[in-house]
């Protein structure tokens, strides 16, 4: 054990000294965690339309006039024929063709149910159904408007017309506000990533040196070794989240709604694992380029996979599977359900259980994996 | 267990062959980079292990110090089987890589007490032995300062002086004067004897054929396997030889 404070001092003499690490850990994070939480937004805020009208009534009008009030969408054209419109889709120029039909208006008051067409581009998906799904939403409500301002006309009508009223509230986030939802994710990632390339790289660099060998040639015990790695890089990671969680609390007023110390706790389990992973690439890697080439095959994996930027509900089953070994995963949902939900110990169990499981997993394999001897 | 607290001198040991090795061999797939080895070294003596560059006079020194495992053969160092008992015999070596091996980002004394540390000293020791080498080595002005800003010759006298922290029984040193001036070497080879005279053995690679001069006894490897191995005087009259230089050209041809 005395060993092990000799490693740990020196290890935080070298990082206190090292000018560069600093800076790393703090400014970094602040700057990502900015854009990041802006730019990776779900939300689409400029859909752009052409209406093919070849109603022309008040009522096609009416539609035209309300989709271009809402300020999601921006009206590009009003062609009169659906081929100039599918030309300006084939241009890019607009993502969405909404075709009112002849007889629109007439067919309505007929008591028949027109229909109009929607044309989605769908190169770009998310823009495609989210925008279309405001369109959707969009008609909806004018033909609950027109079936209020003339009761009379459509009292007449069979009941099953009457459109379902859904409802929806948001909760836990009720304004949909996406840095919030965004920014506990970003911190949950920017923290494992960065303890998991910086350990990485750390231990491999003593093997470049060739201060490795000359730890290796001493009755130093493994676990010893990878402690003493391990703990110096844990303290970092902490100070690493603190620091993101003061700046997502100024600059974004994230919601801290469950126990923080409950999200310091989650976070120790969590960086031990990481970090045990790191050292684990670092067995394997006889140069820092290797090491970091590794390291970001995985942390690529961890992070498209871990249900920051696409949910992992809507994964196919193999994948959602496959987050049960990403400890990114556990860290962003212990994260968002325990600021934005204020989640108790009790609702983010399993992420525990699975983290502390990867994190024996992870650092039993790098003090196995760590060879004193060729 | 607590080796450093004897004093070197007193025999510890039933014999005084400090290191036994017979046929010792390491093989990387198809090539035998040490070839059927076999020596025998006694304590107290400066034993030269010389060769040209990929001889395998490295693979074979770290096989002594446990850094590599042999592929067959059998051997002893300090009292240790050097096939299952690698890490007792790293409690009682030294050894200073070819590669410098001292933290450059920290300095002179965290350097000392990071080793002494590692090597199980307790903080008085580390304190005797820090202002020790700081003394021997005139370095106590620069004790505070960043190893990095040493110029090579101290670092590597330094680093000797790490190497032996432990008070170790054996020194193994790999090239330690490649690229230091002829004054540093000199003073290098000072402090060789100085270790061997407390009774520590010295293992050392080089391939200055001067230095080989100052050895008790060199072995000369040559594509693996060792050819020659006796006094340097006794190499030159059995080589007909009138300095080392020429009975290792002899060798090596």
């Amino acid at each position: 054990m005395r060993r092990l404070r000799f490693l740990i001092q020196k290890e935080f003499i070298q990082i206190f000294r090292n000018k560069a690490l600093l800076p790393m850990m703090t400014l970094l994070p602040i700057i990502q965690l900015i854009i990041l939480s802006n730019a990776a937004s779900n939300e689409v805020k400029d859909v752009r339309i052409a209406v093919v009208d070849h109603d022309q009534s008040e009522l096609s009008r009416a539609l035209s006039n309300k989709i271009v009030a809402n300020d999601r969408f921006s009206l590009l054209a009003a062609p009169f024929n659906k081929k100039e419109a599918l030309d300006l889709m084939q241009l890019d120029e607009v993502d969405i063709v909404l075709e009112v039909p002849h007889d629109f208006e007439k067919q309505l008051y007929r008591g028949e149910a027109p229909q109009l067409q929607t044309l989605v581009n769908a190169i770009n998906g998310q823009q495609a159904t989210v925008g279309s799904g405001y369109l959707n939403g969009i008609i909806g409500s004018l033909n609950k408007e027109i079936r209020r301002s003339e009761p009379l006309f459509f009292s007449g009508l069979p009941k099953h017309n009457e459109p379902v009223v859904v409802t929806s509230n948001n909760w836990y986030n009720p304004e949909l506000d996406y840095p919030h939802f965004m920014a506990p994710g970003i911190l949950a990632e920017l923290t494992a990533l960065l303890t998991i390339v910086l350990t990485a790289m750390n231990t491999v660099r003593e093997r470049e040196i060739g201060t490795i060998e000359q730890i290796n040639v001493t009755p130093i015990k493994k676990w010893e070794f990878i402690l003493g790695k391990l703990v110096p890089f844990l303290c970092l990671g902490l100070v690493l989240l603190t620091v993101g969680l003061i700046a997502s609390k100024l600059i974004f007023d994230i919601p801290i709604r469950g126990n923080i110390g409950l999200i310091f706790a989650y976070a120790v389990v969590n960086l031990i694992c990481v970090l045990g992973f790191g050292l684990l690439i670092s067995n394997f890697a006889e140069t820092q380029q290797q090491a970091i080439f590794v390291a970001f095959f995985f942390v690529l994996i961890f992070v498209l996979m871990c249900g920051l930027f696409t949910p992992i509900d809507s994964m196919p089953k193999w994948a959602q599977y496959a987050t049960i070994p990403n400890p990114l995963a556990h860290f962003i949902s212990v994260s968002r359900k325990v600021l934005l939900k204020g989640s108790g110990l009790a609702d983010i169990k399993m992420e525990f259980v699975y983290t502390i499981i990867l994190a024996l997993l992870f650092n039993a394999a790098a003090v196995w994996s760590y060879k004193k001897q060729e | 267990m607590f080796f450093w607290t004897y004093p070197i001198k007193q025999e510890t040991m039933p014999n005084t062959k400090v290191i036994q090795v017979a046929g010792l061999t390491k093989q990387f797939g198809d090539f035998v980079a040490v070839d059927h080895i076999s020596f025998e070294v006694e304590k107290g003596e400066i034993f030269g292990f010389l060769g040209a560059n990929g001889a395998g006079k490295t693979t074979a020194m770290r096989m002594l110090t446990g850094l590599s495992k042999p592929s067959s053969g059998k051997g002893k160092v300090a009292g240790f089987d050097v096939l299952k008992e690698s890490e007792r015999i790293k409690e009682r070596i030294g050894y200073m890589s070819q590669k410098f091996s001292l933290y450059e980002d920290l300095t002179v004394k965290e350097n000392i007490r990071f080793y002494g540390g590692i090597y199980g000293l307790s903080r008085n020791q580390i304190g005797t032995k820090t202002s020790q080498i700081l003394e021997e080595l005139q370095l106590s002005e620069v004790g505070t300062k960043p190893v990095r800003s040493l110029p090579l010759g101290w670092k590597q006298r330094l680093a000797f002086a790490v190497s032996m922290v432990h008070e170790p029984e054996i020194v193994f040193l790999d090239e330690p004067t490649g690229g230091v001036d002829p004054n540093v070497r000199r003073q290098f080879w000072e402090a060789i004897y100085q270790a061997a005279e407390l009774g520590r053995t010295i293992f050392v690679t080089t391939h200055y054929m001067d230095e080989a001069e100052y050895c008790d006894r060199i072995s000369i490897m040559v594509s693996g396997k060792i050819k020659a191995l006796d006094s340097p005087e006794n190499l030159k009259k059995q080589f007909k030889a009138s300095s080392m230089d020429q009975v290792f050209l002899k060798l090596a041809r």
